[in-house]
């Protein structure tokens, strides 16, 4: 909350973070340690609040009353990240109002996945398997962000994300146990989601700009690149159980890395699209918009109400 | 747009313990507070007892202060357990 | 696949409220990623989430009367618009959130009702269900009373919105509490409520929640009827479209 005054302000920072402790809301923060946090957990939280839409998409059309179920819970508590995120960012002094207002006029981003189409059923399972499991690799180091009340939303968010990522792989398991329209669906969806999925983690080190002022300030821990690696080594492994080829012919266990070797996605296209060049980047925006346009006279029904009663009560007392 | 107030959520998760902070929200009163406040922080049954209070209500200790406010209970050991070296056979103390 | 005429009183007794629950989750659910404030997605879904649970337990349970080997899948997916038995109030669209709000006022009160007398149901399994759902829709009738409250009395806007939303839904309370013969014999057998005697205390519930919300309880000149017997009004055919499309497309398929 307050810019760095005094040398000594400095150094109680700076003894905390070296000590991996945690920096609590009103401490003594650099400017720029609150701007970039400000902007990571909001554009966090926007992710998920438009990543309820490319699931939510599938909703009103889920096959079985139990998916139905799954997913609409899965929705839910997208909400619900989203709001434990804003919380999180709001005890850094911005309101949520301030960061829906950048979100909808583009001055904050979301993560670039979302604008992604949902095209078929079996979507929903690459999602949850591939899609979630990109973002629990993201975010369980984040549970120990050097900010105190980050890390603990990510804790509980990190709680409940392990139920989506089950639930998308074993809807894809369904299906390739399924008809052979079901396989070829789970097939096509994985086809078009793996490379959006490992872009998830951003460019590579190389190309990235903000990583090492993050990584001193205990706000990331791992690399774009190590955490890709990650998420691949694990996920290889999956898709034989799934028995889904994953669309990439230069996939290949390096027994001298102790890692798989895997083609990099298109990073221009990962650029392109965080521009706003992707199929559903304004979509995603006009829906989102529209709901809290359309929302304003019901926000503001309720904070009339509660000004009546406020005076009610005030005269009555 | 309305600005509905910022609320923190305080949970009791189970008889036995103190109400916990576990976030904040944004209502337009009390009533929808605790409301939102359930279907947010207990979904999967993680409390009993829920207190929402304006965020603006809250009195918070300052960092600044933290020497004279905090400082003088770290160097009062005796009022930690581990402070004693009781013998081993002593039970239930 | 066996006609409607050919269940029991009892086994399409618990199928209509099966029903009930089944579309009013469905409308619901459409309110998602839509709703005015975030912590109205969460709340709304929940209360999706609440209805489509005694949906699956009210479907699955009919099935089992039924005897006829169809499980919630196929009672959900598979029937035609004529074979459904819900009351036409829980399949109007959706409208603006006042609708919505006027909606699901009506219908959780009347589901309060209901279930806080289905507890003392002959049959044990749906007195069981109704112990579960007595929870739940207390809860339901609550929110969507608060909102009535906020909206009535709110702003200039809201209230004229509140009131349109009461008059557009209450065309579609009368059917509620009209007992379906076909299923006279349930009632006898202590089994079902008998919807009659639920309009007393729904009114009473009802109508000093409206006049506190500076609204009035609309007189409607025309009265839907025939969702107990399958007639539905032409929102309901593009309803199942929608929902069951993806069902019916994979015949046989597991998901």
């Amino acid at each position: 909350m307050d810019a760095i005054t005094t040398p000594a302000a400095h150094t109680e920072f700076d003894a905390i973070i070296d000590t991996d402790g945690r920096i609590e809301p009103r401490d003594e923060m650099p400017d720029a340690y609150r701007k970039t946090l400000i902007r990571q957990i909001a554009q966090h939280a926007h992710s998920e609040i438009i990543g309820m839409q490319p699931e939510g998409n599938w909703i009103s059309r889920a096959p079985s009353l139990k998916r139905k179920a799954i997913l609409m819970a899965k929705v839910q508590d997208e909400a619900g990240h989203g709001l434990y995120l804003y919380a999180a960012a709001e005890t850094l002094g911005v309101d949520r109002a301030e960061l829906l207002d950048k979100l909808h006029t583009g001055r904050q981003k979301y993560s670039s996945i979302f604008n992604y189409p949902t095209l078929t059923w079996a979507d929903i399972g690459a999602i949850g398997w591939l899609v979630d499991g990109a973002a629990i690799t993201n975010q369980v180091p984040l549970c120990r962000c050097s900010y105190g009340p980050y890390g603990r939303a990510m804790v509980r968010i990190c709680k409940e994300e392990s139920f989506h990522q089950r639930q998308g792989f074993e809807l894809l398991l369904t299906l390739m146990r399924g008809t052979p329209a079901q396989q070829e669906m789970a097939q096509d969806a994985v086809n078009r989601w793996w490379y959006p999925s490992i872009a998830m983690f951003g460019p590579p080190d190389s190309a990235s700009t903000h990583t090492e002022q993050s990584m001193q300030w205990g706000i990331k821990r791992f690399s774009n690149d190590e955490l890709r690696q990650k998420f691949v080594d694990m996920t290889v492994p999956q898709s034989e159980v799934l028995g889904v080829t994953l669309p990439d012919p230069d996939l290949r266990w390096n027994d001298e890395r102790g890692h798989y070797d895997y083609a990099p996605p298109d990073y221009d296209e990962l650029f392109r699209v965080i521009k706003g060049d992707g199929p559903c980047n304004r979509q995603r925006v006009e829906r989102r918009v529209a709901a809290h346009e359309e929302g304003a006279w019901v926000r503001e029904a309720a904070a009339a109400y509660a000004v009546k009663r406020a005076a009610e009560a005030e005269l009555a007392a | 747009m309305s600005d509905w107030p910022l609320w923190e959520v305080f949970v009791r998760a189970r008889r036995g313990l103190s109400h916990n902070h576990v976030g904040s929200l944004h209502a337009p009163d009390a009533q929808m507070a605790l409301r939102n406040a359930r279907d947010l922080y207990t979904r999967r049954n993680e409390g009993v007892s829920i207190w929402v209070v304006p965020a603006s209500a809250i009195t918070a200790s300052s960092p600044d202060e933290k020497d004279a406010f905090f400082d003088p209970a770290g160097d009062k050991a005796y009022r930690h357990p581990t402070f004693y070296d009781l013998p081993d056979e002593v039970q239930h103390l | 696949m066996s006609t409607l005429t050919s269940l029991d009183a009892r086994a399409r007794y618990v199928l209509a409220l099966g029903d009930d629950a089944l579309i009013m989750s469905h409308r619901l659910g459409e309110w998602i990623t839509h709703a005015p404030q975030l912590e109205e997605d969460v709340a709304l879904a929940n209360l999706g989430l609440d209805l489509l649970g005694q949906a699956r337990s009210l479907l699955t349970y009919a099935g089992e009367l039924e005897g006829a080997g169809r499980d919630e899948d196929a009672l959900a997916y598979l029937r035609d618009e004529r074979d459904f038995l819900n009351l036409q109030v829980v399949e109007v669209p959706n409208g603006d959130f006042a609708v919505t709000i006027a909606r699901l006022f009506v219908f959780s009160a009347y589901q309060y009702e209901l279930y806080a007398r289905l507890v003392d149901s002959r049959d044990e399994t749906l007195a069981a269900i109704a112990a579960k759902a007595i929870k739940e829709v207390t809860y339901h009738r609550d929110h969507a009373t608060q909102w009535v409250l906020r909206l009535g009395d709110g702003t200039a806007e809201s209230h004229q919105r509140m009131q349109a939303g009461l008059d557009r839904i209450w065309p579609y309370v009368a059917e509620i509490f009209v007992a379906d013969p076909t299923v006279a014999d349930a009632v006898g057998d202590g089994v079902a409520v008998d919807v009659a005697v639920l309009r007393e205390p729904w009114e009473r519930y009802v109508t000093p929640m409206i006049e506190e919300g500076t609204l009035t309880v609309p007189e409607p000149a025309f009265r839907a009827a025939g969702g107990r017997q399958g007639i539905h009004t032409e929102a309901m055919g593009y309803l199942l479209a929608e929902m069951q499309h993806l069902h019916q497309a994979h015949p046989g398929a597991t998901w």
